[in-house]
């Protein structure tokens, strides 16, 4: 199958995130922030970093990119999108997911491994885990505290929009185990159709036991099976 | 006085540099070129205080390409891949205004980097300061380490390591000093020498603005009002946003071979590059500042000469492939502007308004720069300080407590709050995270990876700069080797006081005298680095701090070892422990002393040490490697314990030593070994033909330290009082 | 008790990149009437006593404000 890594100006997990799908074996392009026509990707990646410097708000300015529109179709005909902390976090501005993100209560900038456990393991991309598997990938942000309106939220929960919280090595999800403030622990979330996830954690960098950990792989294993199944849609 | 003359000394020259001036040009300067002489003659770009001594450091080896005089240093690492480094220091700044001080000493030291055609791979950063009960100094540290967060974490290098120490020392001059490392892949490197009379001259990058132009106000006088004071603000504010694009665009741009040269703009901005760029490509330049983009109307040539604007470089470029530099300038939304003209009469000249504002010979202000030897003289205080004897003091009675106290002291414990707020993951290279003796990150494509470190013990320096600086080159280079690296390379980063005193010139040259020993030694050549005196306030200099930032190859990423024990390996150390607490964190954290002779290094000793462990880690021989330095081998240990979540069962023979002298003396030389059980007679055998004293001192087991049943302590509290004091008391002011 | 507000701008001839950051996408977005954007904090409190005004001014310049780069404005109403 083939990945399309969307490049914004200030984007800096795009050759991660590359490279992480390569690393599968899996086809993948750069797609630059003024393309405004592309097609043949199966999935489109919305990578983490600092797109415009992350002024004003982060993604508040990324959104209005020429790219975007583009890939605002790309989602309605039923494509697979994941967008990684800074891509989340644009999808929010975009309104392809609900919510939007706060700074950390903490006020810093914070990067570690976390863990996170699998809320809904029935997604195009969560479809290697198993239901409540706890799974450990790193965080590396300052703007990862989650926020919906409580109707927002009942409506993620009615929907299992809710994919990963952040947890303890158990698996406990009270609010201690939460790094950054985050709604109920709110780490990844997809939309009501199933096929844009946004997550704060950086799957592309848990790909081997020399970086901590295997983990991620998971998340790109799943696009790559759900893709083989013909879920998502390539668009052409 | 002539006016000019004032106005030169004002701006820092001497009244004999000053007419040297006039002796060069055969004329009287203009006001803008004595500004030019006056940053291009400082000490800070022209080293003239240090260069006499830099000049015997080696700097040689078959694997260096570029030795120092350019952006940064650059090292053969094999498979047509080579490797950037640099340090350089922010200290003033960073002392006025902290964030923005530290976030663009790490802008500048990025930019070196990828000037040379490197894209940036790893970031460090060694930092002093003053203690943290005084409030304005945690106020510094969390200004700094913020700084250093949001540059570095928004361009996308990682943080990966560093260190920081507090003394008193350092309380009105802290130390900021930013150390980057870049990877470049293929034969081409950027130079910065100007080539090519008729080449376009570009400056890319952030406009022009009055930053950090402060200390020229005495220009000013005369074209503004009091009331325009504001206008010259001399905080430089940092766009890392920009440098990200910069980095982008300035790797297409090799990569299409669309660059003569290059050169970034470090302190003293246009001036500095077009007299460097200039001088080293035996050419001249002429530029019109009226095709500068300027961020501020109404700005005067002295003040775009002299402003220190971040994010901007200077590059030349032959004018047919000028559309396709545009090109890649305009992908990458970074602003560029054809600015003059390269020539070959040598000289820089500068137009402003069609007015004729400095034409001055490039050489005279990079190469015939005045050269002082000052006078070296020992300060008195070295004497009563190494006569001083530690045994003199009574030990403590409670050794557990002792070592519970130095391990939480600021400067043992971990720097987890301050890593943490940095991104060390992204590019995904990481291999050792941060709390390792040296960072290691891959190479991806290859099976090699590199480790970095950065060392300098600032009390041993100060207790005797000479043996302290051979110790902070031995240092480095061992934590490399406990990773599982080969040492290369050393960048340096020479932090002294005022250099016309006597007292701090001898510190000085001890220093570097002590450096070219280990160096040479330790086949580490110093490729690139930097000076910063004058760290002094009220008379009071800082402690004498020589960083050594050093680059070291790791073969194949299964040579990579980090510190933590595992369950049920042999422990053995490596090395002499002697009578050495001079300097020692137990001296300063118990009995509230910087006294006594530092500790003292053997370097034929070190190397054959050095040897032994990077070969026993190359048979596969070690489970866990840790260098005893800081807090002494009771400390060491303990972290091994806390990385590896087990406990350790030891029995230290320690003869005519005292039980506190066994624990806590900082001897050099010496490193802690875990291997299979099976293994240690192969290390022992390794050892003795290296002649290196080896003993077998324990097993990692259980859930406590214990040490000849004295020390026994459990690792739930040693991991609590490690991980937990550095935030407890930079956040809660507590100690 | 009167309501108070504090402007805090970055100093002039002080780079503002995210202020020059927005101007551009705005630019981008079709505004192209729009220059010298600058970006500042705006904050409000509420106070008592009778040198409130002196103790703003203390409170913008040892806190609210850092006076190396930034410039303040002080509001008070009522």
């Amino acid at each position: 199958m083939k990945f399309g890594v969307l490049v914004f100006p200030g984007s800096n997990c795009d050759t991660d995130c590359h490279w992480a799908v390569s690393e599968l074996g899996q086809e993948v392009d750069y797609i630059w922030h003024h393309q405004t026509d592309f097609n043949g990707y199966d999935c489109l990646i919305l990578p983490g970093g600092f797109s415009y410097g992350d002024f004003l708000r982060s993604g508040a300015i990324a959104r209005f990119s020429p790219v975007m529109k583009k890939v605002k179709q790309y989602a309605q005909t039923g494509g697979l999108i994941i967008g990684i902390c800074n891509g989340f976090q644009i999808l929010l501005e975009a309104g392809l997911l609900p919510g939007a993100m706060k700074r950390n209560d903490s006020l810093k900038f914070i990067c570690r491994h976390v863990n996170l456990k699998t809320e809904n393991n029935q997604t195009s991309f969560t479809n290697k885990f198993t239901h409540g598997q706890v799974v450990s990938i790193p965080i590396a942000h300052n703007e990862g505290s989650y926020f919906a309106d409580e109707a927002t939220l009942k409506v993620l929960k009615e929907n299992n929009q809710i994919i990963f919280r952040y947890c303890s090595e158990t698996g406990n999800t009270s609010e201690k185990y939460c790094p950054n403030g985050a709604l109920e622990n709110i780490a990844g979330i997809c939309n009501k159709e199933g096929n844009v996830l946004g997550m704060m954690p950086h799957p592309e960098r848990a790909m081997s036991d020399m970086l901590g950990s295997s983990d991620g792989r998971m998340v790109f294993e799943s696009i790559i099976a759900a893709s083989l199944q013909g879920r998502g849609k390539r668009d052409e | 006085m002539s006016d000019l003359l004032s106005i030169a000394l004002e701006l820092g020259l001497k009244e004999d540099e000053y007419s040297r001036i006039v002796k060069i040009l055969g004329r009287q300067p203009t006001k803008t070129e004595i500004a030019m002489y006056s940053v291009m003659w400082s000490e800070h770009c022209a080293y003239k205080h240090s260069r006499k001594l830099l000049s015997k450091l080696p700097k040689s080896s078959p694997y260096v390409l570029q030795g120092p005089g350019e952006n940064a240093g650059i090292i053969n690492i094999g498979e047509d891949k080579a490797i950037a480094l640099k340090m350089e220091s922010h200290n003033h700044p960073s002392a006025v205004e902290p964030f923005q001080g530290a976030a663009t000493g790490v802008g500048g030291i990025v930019r070196d980097i990828f000037t040379m055609g490197a894209r940036p791979i790893a970031s460090m950063n060694s930092l002093r300061f003053g203690n943290l009960s005084n409030p304005r100094q945690r106020y510094l540290i969390d200004g700094v380490v913020d700084g250093i967060a949001q540059y570095g974490n928004c361009i996308g290098v990682p943080t990966v390591g560093g260190e920081i120490y507090f003394e008193d020392a350092y309380a009105e001059n802290c130390l900021v000093n930013a150390m980057c490392v870049g990877l470049l892949e293929g034969e081409k490197i950027i130079m910065s020498g100007a080539a090519g009379p008729g080449n376009l001259v570009i400056l890319m990058g952030s406009k022009t603005g009055r930053d950090g132009i402060g200390g020229c106000s005495v220009l000013a006088s005369e074209e503004f009002d009091e009331t325009s004071a504001n206008k010259r603000p001399s905080v430089q504010v940092g766009n890392p946003f920009m440098e990200k694009l910069l980095i982008e665009a300035v790797l297409e741009l090799k990569g299409k071979d669309l660059l003569v040269a290059l050169q970034d703009f470090g302190a003293a901005g246009i001036t500095c590059s077009s007299c460097e760029m200039s001088s080293k490509g035996e050419a001249g330049m002429e530029l019109d500042l009226d095709k500068v983009p300027q961020r501020e109307p109404n700005m005067a040539a002295y003040e775009m000469m002299m402003s220190e604007s971040q994010e901007r470089m200077m590059a030349v470029v032959t004018p047919e492939k000028l559309e396709q530099f545009m090109e890649v300038c305009d992908k990458w939304e970074v602003p560029a502007s054809v600015v003059g003209k390269v020539t070959d009469d040598g000289m820089v000249t500068i137009r402003h308004k069609g007015r004729l504002e400095a034409q001055l010979p490039s050489k005279s202000l990079t190469d015939d720069i005045p050269i002082y030897c000052p006078e070296a003289k020992e300060p008195p205080y070295i004497k009563e300080v190494q006569s001083f004897d530690p045994l003199s003091l009574k030990e403590p009675d409670d050794l557990n407590e002792a070592l519970l106290s130095i391990l939480g002291s600021p400067d043992v414990a971990s720097k987890k709050w301050v890593y943490s707020q940095y991104d060390h993951m992204v590019q995904t290279n990481t291999l050792l995270l941060p709390g390792s003796d040296a960072a290691v990150v891959g190479i991806k494509g290859t099976n090699k990876a590199i480790a970095i470190t950065t060392d300098c013990n600032g009390r041993h320096c100060y207790l005797d700069p000479y043996e302290g600086t051979k110790e902070a080159v031995a240092e480095a280079a061992r934590n490399i080797v406990c990773c599982g690296g080969k040492p290369l390379a050393v960048t340096d980063c020479l932090n002294f006081g005022n250099p016309e005193k006597p007292h701090i010139f001898w510190q000085f040259s001890q220093s570097i005298e002590g450096m070219i020993e280990a160096c040479k030694a330790l086949d580490t050549p110093v490729v690139s680095g930097n000076v910063s005196f004058y760290n002094e306030s009220f008379g009071e200099a800082i402690y004498p701090t020589p960083t050594i930032g050093m680059v070291g190859i790791i073969e194949d990423i299964k040579h990579i070892t980090s510190i933590a024990f595992k369950e049920g390996d042999a422990i053995i150390l490596l090395g002499e422990t002697k009578a050495e607490l001079g300097g020692s964190q137990y001296l300063k954290v118990i009995h509230n002393k910087i006294s006594g002779k530092p500790p003292a290094v053997d370097l034929e000793k070190e190397k054959s040490l050095q040897e032994a462990v990077l070969a026993a880690i190359k048979q596969g021989l070690v489970s866990s490697a840790h260098d005893s330095s800081d807090g002494g081998l009771a400390i060491a240990l303990a972290k091994c314990c806390i990385a590896g979540g087990v406990g350790a069962w030891i029995s230290l023979e320690y003869n005519n030593l005292s039980f506190a002298q066994a624990l806590f003396s900082e001897s050099n030389s010496r490193v802690i070994i875990s291997c299979k059980a099976d293994n240690a007679q192969k290390i022992q055998a390794l050892c003795e033909n290296n002649k290196i004293t080896c003993q077998n001192i324990g097993q990692a087991t259980g859930q406590s330290l214990s040490i000849n049943n004295t020390i026994n302590l459990p690792l739930g509290k040693l991991r609590d009082v490690y991980e937990k004091s550095l935030e407890k008391q930079i956040v809660g002011g507590k100690s | 008790m009167a309501k108070a507000k504090v402007f805090v701008t970055l100093k002039e001839g002080i780079l503002d990149p995210q202020g020059q950051t927005v101007e551009n996408a705005l630019k981008n977005l079709g505004y192209n009437n729009v220059s010298n954007l600058r970006i500042g904090k705006y904050i409000t409190l509420d106070i008592e006593g009778d040198n409130t005004k002196k103790e703003l001014e203390e409170m913008s310049h040892k806190l609210l404000a850092n006076p190396i780069i930034e410039d303040y404005q002080i509001e008070i109403e009522g």
